[in-house]
């Protein structure tokens, strides 16, 4: 059993709107190192400090305020999970609602890094604890009984030798006057009866019949509709614009220029304002803006790669990470492999394009929308429209799709610049076109890998990346290494492998970037992983032997027992087309592997993808395995089938037409294997992306005798 | 004014004839179930059923729906229980759920048309769909149990 404790002092005394309810809630002081748990009281007064967390009112109900964005991932349904079962309630009479941005409140909001869960399990259990003790201690008052002879059991309170209950909204008044006990005892594993299990996702109904409320959804009384022209290049400038045709399209009401800030620098529209969607985009389409869009002509991709390359040969970077001697091993190798990797840039392409609602109003600012990181918009748009913090309030819908774009703070300090300007509720909806062509991307990135191989043992690793930083936002200089250099490589390779170098050749272009499902590992994962394929063939080893010997770490050896086990790893034949890739992610190990085969046309096509992670405690196996299967999904079209493009300065992709997708019929079916055990959580939506692309390659190997180091490629052409 | 029934219900629409379905059933008549996904006929969040048959509602014209009948996700069933809903409910299958009204709605006149659908007639009927979650297993799968369960009930 775990001991956990709320201290007294932080217990608030706060209120519910309609009557008594038992509200607890955590809260992180924003500049605190530590995060601290404070618990909040109900009653009475109504005003209090910190908001609640959950909520049960008199009538028994139970709220739980969802403080993350639920964009596919499942924290709608994961986060009550957790609460229900040290809360004793039925997940049918808990209510989700989501929060609105107050990190003060809530602590981060951002939903990225996979860290919903790994980021609050341990907090939610204690508190949904705390709650359920205080409930029972108020039920053996009122009956007179000790508490040892009361249990919680679905939203009641039962005395276990007469057999008399309460429900929880009876008890909500009395609890409200307890002091929070000191420790709480927190289930084992063993004792759950909903985390772990593969229950039903509560936001599935509605996602079935078209009820949830997506960004794209929101409707406001009054609400104006907007569509916006942008540069076609990089930061171009509005030289001037005719508004002539588009004001004479019905419904067009109001065309003015806007300037939209995307961190240090501001890029220009034309506004039409009409109402209906329809009537601004036909409004836009009969605008005539010349631009001014000079500097940026000479972005091309083709002339990015060359770049990456020569940087890559002629120079050594800056270190990042560093131990033994590499250049001293490789000096004196035998057998060695000198190789380069490149990874395409990448749009997030979500389902619901870009979209938000917004009304300014001088005295406060509201806005909605598929919003991935609500603390930062509260935050940015405080900043940027000098308005206090309090009176700015930022609501999260269901959001169609987030990977990374969602956080990015451009369209959100838009539309409230245009409702400022209007005076008025206006949505901005980005057509497919602006959100493919539009960025922020995945930057594409090039590596050089080096490896020694002597008598059977690697003897020197030595990485190099070349390519955009996210960072680069806050500056063009960068006077150290991309911190993620060596992001997705596993760390037990450092205690087994004398001689590792990791370094960041910087590389400076002003494309727009922003992080993409997995970040670095989405890119690194395929260079060093595939780059442990190549030093296994040279040292003549089977790839997952090869990989045992340096992954010693014991999760790593067992995830490693059970991918040869579902697989069929050993009895395979050699060139039957199975390749592999361990990866580690947001503090999760995934191992793949891919079998490939050819069809009867002799196009190479994947047969099975069996996937096995270790993210160490977890709430939803089900949730879990979908996760996996749409990494999958998803880097299978980032390695086979799309990319961004750059020619003359622009981006040569426009929609689904030219920025394929994989369908159905692409979909390989993928077996997902979760390893047990009760080390921390880690991440779940994201760690099954990065390791598919190099076993895919290595699968293509085994089959083909073909090392495929370019992303994307042509499955068809293999 | 342009006359159209929607889910059952009569609507005379005044708005340009020219504006797609897509529009007119969300910006105007307030049903967003049915989505906006490339407005190119691309993707397949915006399918709905025009006289029975799937539409890309981003491409057809409200002037082409005169006087004829529209079904929207919301439409479907009266309780969320056709089979295909019960089976993506039983399944799990969204994940964002953006895309999945366009997806339920192409599965519902494959279903239609054909009973006991194979893998290769699903992914010929569904290639027009897309999901950015990759829950394209899960929905093939709920097309196979829905057929099943569609045949269990056609026998009671």
């Amino acid at each position: 059993m775990e001991t956990n404790s709320i201290s007294r002092r932080n217990f608030l005394r706060v209120s519910g709107l309609a009557g008594t309810a038992l509200c607890l809630g955590f809260y992180f002081p924003a500049n605190a190192k530590k995060e601290e748990l404070i618990a909040a009281l109900a009653e009475g007064q109504s005003s209090f400090e910190f908001n609640a967390w959950m909520r049960i009112d008199t009538d028994g109900k139970v709220t739980l305020t969802d403080h993350r964005a639920e964009m596919g991932q499942g924290s709608y349904q994961s986060v009550p999970q957790i609460i229900a079962e040290e809360l004793e309630v039925d997940l049918k009479d808990i209510n989700v609602i989501f929060a609105i941005g107050d990190p003060d409140k809530y602590g981060s909001q951002i939903t990225g890094g996979s860290s919903t869960i790994r980021g609050s399990y341990k907090k939610l259990l204690n508190l949904s604890a705390t709650a359920r003790e205080m409930l029972i201690t108020a039920a053996a008052n009122k009956w007179g009984v000790p508490a040892s002879e009361c249990y919680a059991q679905s939203g009641h309170v039962i005395h276990k030798p007469s057999g008399k209950k309460f429900n929880y909204g009876e008890l909500v008044t009395d609890a409200s006057k307890l002091s929070p006990p000191k420790d709480v005892k927190l289930k084992n594993i063993s004792e759950y009866k909903l985390i772990r299990k593969p229950l039903n996702r509560l936001d599935t109904p509605m996602k079935t019949n078209g009820e949830a409320i997506f960004g794209l959804d929101k409707k406001l009384p009054g609400m104006l509709h907007a569509a916006v022209e942008r540069s076609p290049r990089l930061r171009g400038k509005i030289k001037s614009f005719d508004d002539s045709a588009a004001l004479k399209v019905p419904g067009v009401k109001k065309v003015f220029k806007i300037q939209m800030m995307v961190f240090n620098t501001t890029r220009d529209g034309v506004v039409v304002i009409a109402d209906s969607t329809w009537a601004a985009m036909q409004g836009r389409k009969a605008l005539r803006v010349e631009w001014d869009d000079s500097g940026f002509e000479h972005v091309n991709t083709i002339d990015i790669y060359k770049a990456h390359e020569e940087l890559l040969k002629k120079e050594e970077g800056i270190s990042h990470k560093k131990q033994g001697d590499t250049d001293g091993a490789l000096a004196k190798a035998t057998q060695q492999i000198d190789v380069i990797y490149q990874t395409p840039y990448q749009s997030h392409a979500a389902m619901e394009p870009l979209n938000c609602a917004a009304y300014y109003q001088p005295d406060k600012i509201e806005i909605w929308g598929p919003i991935q990181a609500p603390d930062w918009v509260l935050n940015d748009i405080s900043t940027k429209f000098k308005m206090p913090k309090d009176k700015v309030i930022v609501n999260m819908t269901f959001l169609g799709g987030g990977f990374g774009r969602k956080a990015f703070l451009d369209y959100t300090h838009e539309v409230v610049a245009i409702s400022k300007e209007i005076g008025a509720p206006v949505q901005v909806v980005w057509s497919r076109e602006d959100d493919i062509k539009q960025g922020p991307y995945r930057a594409g990135i090039s590596y050089r890998g080096q490896g020694a191989i002597e008598n059977g043992d690697i003897s020197a690793l030595k990485f190099k990346m070349a390519g955009q930083n996210i960072d680069h936002w806050n500056g063009p200089a960068r006077g150290k290494a991309n911190g993620s250099t060596s992001e997705g490589f596993l760390k037990p390779y450092y205690d087994s492998i004398k001689n590792i170098s990791f370094a960041d050749v910087p590389y400076e272009m002003p494309l727009p970037n922003m992080w993409w499902r997995s970040v670095y590992a989405s890119t690194n994962g395929f260079a060093y992983e595939s780059f442990m394929n190549e030093m296994a063939v040279l040292a003549g080893q089977d790839q997952l032997d090869f990989r045992r010997k340096y992954l010693k770490d014991e999760r790593c050896q067992r995830l490693i027992d059970r991918m040869e086990e579902v697989s069929g790893w050993k009895s395979r034949q050699k060139n039957q087309g199975y390749g592999v890739a361990i990866t580690e992610c947001f503090e999760t190990t995934v191992g793949q592997v891919v079998k490939v085969s050819r069809n009867a046309e002799g196009k190479v096509k994947i047969d099975k993808v069996w996937a096995v992670m270790d993210c160490g405690w977890y709430v939803n196996p089900d949730i879990i395995k979908a996760q996996v299967e749409g990494s999958v999904v998803m880097a299978l079209g980032a390695a086979t089938i799309h990319e961004i493009t750059f020619k003359n300065g622009l981006v040569e992709q426009n929609n689904f037409y030219d920025y394929l997708m994989p369908r159905m019929s692409d979909a390989p079916p993928v077996e997902v294997h979760i390893m047990e055990n009760t080390a921390d959580a880690g991440g779940v939506g994201e760690p099954g992306l990065p390791p598919f692309a190099p076993a895919l390659t290595d699968a293509i190997y085994d089959l083909t005798g073909k090392r495929i180091r370019k992303l994307p490629f042509n499955m068809n052409a293999v | 004014m342009i006359n159209i029934t929607v889910n059952g219900q009569h609507h005379e629409v005044d708005a340009d004839p020219n504006m797609p379905l897509l529009w007119v059933i969300r910006d105007i008549l307030g049903l967003t179930g049915t989505k906006y996904g490339c407005g190119a006929a691309q993707c397949g969040a915006c399918t709905i059923h025009l006289n029975g048959e799937a539409v890309r509602s981003c491409v057809t014209k409200l002037n082409r729906a005169a006087g004829q009948r529209i079904v929207t996700i919301e439409g479907l069933s009266a309780n969320n229980d056709h089979p295909l809903q019960l089976a993506w409910n039983e399944l799990n299958v969204p994940q964002c759920g953006y895309c999945q009204s366009g997806q339920i709605m192409s599965g519902a006149i494959l279903l239609r048309e054909n009973s006991n659908p194979s893998d290769q007639d699903i992914d010929d009927a569904m290639s027009g769909n897309i999901c950015r979650c990759g829950t394209y297993q899960r929905i093939r799968a709920a097309i196979h149990k829905a057929a099943a369960m569609q045949t269990e009930g056609a026998k009671l």
